[in-house]
């Protein structure tokens, strides 16, 4: 009885959705030193925050539609290139004093990526993903062909040599508080993670569309029997989670500061991790599995390196065992 | 003139037939039911109206337009609602949001939502509750109702009694004849006594092929025909 009036207090208080917190309060007494604790936990908020961007779309794109894109991370690759592009075409306004310029710079790269999301998303899905719908093998085979000839197209533009990403001056250097030490730039990639969260929370919960999108996920074809072609209301979920995604990209373009060709397949598959400790379908649940995998990377990073590759996928193991269908699935 | 009319549908799954050759009118007004055993096609018919099975070409009118091949979405649009067998609820959206989708424009018309309310009153108790939370009853209920908030023409419902309470399949029945005034329903039933109550005209398939189609005074008077059709005994 204890034990049950306990799993309804943790309920009340809030359920899966205290997760980070337990994982942060953790972390606290594992790490000790406060002021390495506050880096670690703001590293890996911010980290957690650009991979919400960038596994959102895939999430709301498998659930609405029983779509497996495994080509998704060839708009975050696209989405870090050309925000890189664009910031390098405006070195000048970077490190002009004025912050204005500096803003103008980055919003525009931003805008860049989104557009150029957005309407990669519009080719990918008429061209890839209309073909093969219904047909998981096929879905698979091709946007994973898809994603190949993505990385070779990058590597044409680009080339192979790590291409150096300016961030714009407003964003370099820290907050110092005492002896903590704050990333400018990973308080900024925390706080756009955080607003395009409440503009998708707001869209899906409190719009028409939203409520669309909400039914789709769970019955597509019921959705359809009521006289809704969710067909073309999956190409702008897809081009909206492609414009996401690169948008995701840019940010962790920035974030590095060094990027390859090969930086969104290397992010597939925390991307694919985080939408599978969330559940499928759920923009809360991807919001809470990506702040989960970012802090955990951070804090196993720092107390046992060895282990910070697997802890990813350890983290997916236990919450699996614990939740087969993931923390908050739309889809079951 | 018929609202509905299926002239020879067949329908495959997969590389299966499952219907033959079905031909039926459905006239405009009251209840017509398609009686059938387990597996005999009445749901792929439902569905293959619907648009949600691939019909043969040219089988499927609707007020003597040809609607088979149609994307569902805009066969429902002519005004054909449907009530599938396992009810199609959205269980993590509220009473509330599963009755707006089913509106035209996210508005509901007060009267309509009253009169909807009023043969459903369970809920308007559970407005806001989740729909995933509701007894089967009451989930059936909101099924029905997000069929008829809005003016339909033809509602398509598969099996609504299945599983219910008695006490519920008596009041379903009471809304499906209170409904029957003013819209045109197909229903598949294999609850004969609740279809006899309703039906006024009515046709068996069996096999994927309709073998009988009459009135249902008639055929409620033949036991015999009933045993051999439907397995019933007398």
């Amino acid at each position: 009885m204890k034990g049950f009036g306990m799993t309804r207090w943790i309920e009340k208080m809030g359920g899966v959705n205290l997760l980070p917190v337990a994982v942060m309060l953790v972390g606290f007494v594992l790490i000790g030193a406060p002021s390495s604790w506050v880096t670690l936990t703001v590293a890996g908020l911010a980290m957690g925050m650009m991979v919400f961007l960038m596994a959102s779309g895939l999430s709301l794109v498998f659930g609405l539609m029983d779509v497996l894109n495994f080509g998704h991370s060839a708009f975050v690759s696209f989405g870090a290139f050309v925000a890189a592009s664009v910031l390098a075409g405006l070195s000048g306004w970077l490190g002009a004093p004025s912050v204005l310029l500096n803003v103008a710079a980055l919003a525009l790269a931003l805008a860049a990526a989104l557009a150029f999301g957005l309407a990669a998303g519009l080719f990918f899905e008429r061209v890839i993903i209309k073909p093969v719908y219904k047909d998981h093998l096929r879905q698979i085979l091709i946007t994973m062909g898809a994603l190949i000839v993505s990385e070779q197209i990058i590597l044409a533009l680009w080339g192979g040599t790590p291409i150096t990403v300016h961030r714009p001056a407003f964003l370099e250097g820290a907050w110092i508080i005492g002896d903590i030490s704050i990333e400018i730039y990973r308080g900024f990639a925390f706080a756009l993670g955080l607003v395009v969260f409440a503009g998708l929370y707001f869209t899906l919960n409190r719009t028409r569309l939203g409520l669309l999108i909400r039914a789709g996920v769970e019955n597509r074809e019921m959705v359809e029997a009521l006289g809704f072609r969710i067909d073309r209301l999956f190409v702008g979920v897809f081009m909206l989670g492609s414009a996401l995604a690169a948008l995701g990209g840019a940010m962790w373009a920035g974030y590095l500061t060094l990027i390859t060709p090969a930086l969104g397949g290397e992010m597939m598959i925390v991307v694919f991790i985080v939408v599978i400790i969330g559940g499928l379908g759920s923009i809360e649940g991807t919001l809470l599995g990506a702040l989960m995998v970012g802090l955990v990377s951070n804090y196993v990073g720092f107390l046992a390196p060895k282990l910070a590759l697997a802890s990813n996928m350890i983290l997916m193991m236990a919450i699996l065992m614990w939740r087969p269908s993931g923390l908050r699935p739309a889809v079951k | 003139m018929s609202v509905l009319s299926l002239r020879g549908l067949r329908t495959n799954i997969g590389q299966y037939a499952v219907l033959h050759d079905v031909s039926i009118e459905v006239p405009e007004g009251g209840v017509f039911v398609l009686l059938g055993r387990n597996g005999a096609g009445k749901t792929t018919t439902l569905r293959s109206i619907m648009g949600l099975w691939a019909p043969s070409p040219g089988s499927v009118f609707f007020r003597g337009r040809d609607i088979s091949g149609m994307h569902t979405a805009d066969i429902a649009r002519l005004g054909l609602a449907f009530v599938p067998e396992n009810m199609g609820i959205f269980g993590g959206l509220t009473v509330a949001e599963n009755m707006v989708l089913a509106t035209r424009n996210g508005q509901f018309d007060k009267g309509r939502l009253g009169y909807v309310q009023t043969l459903f009153p369970a809920l308007k108790k559970f407005w806001d509750a989740r729909a995933g939370s509701l007894s089967g009853g009451q989930k059936q209920m909101l099924a029905v109702a997000r069929a008829i908030i809005e003016p339909r023409e033809l509602i398509l419902v598969d099996e609504p009694t299945k599983g219910l309470a008695p006490a519920i399949v008596d009041a379903m029945a009471d809304a499906f004849a209170e409904i029957g005034q003013s819209t045109t329903i197909l229903l598949v039933e294999q609850n004969f006594q609740f279809a006899r109550r309703l039906g006024r005209d009515m046709a068996v398939i069996e096999d994927g092929r309709i073998v009988h189609a009459g009135s249902m005074a008639d055929f409620a008077a033949d036991a015999e025909l009933q045993g051999q059709l439907l397995g019933l005994s007398a």
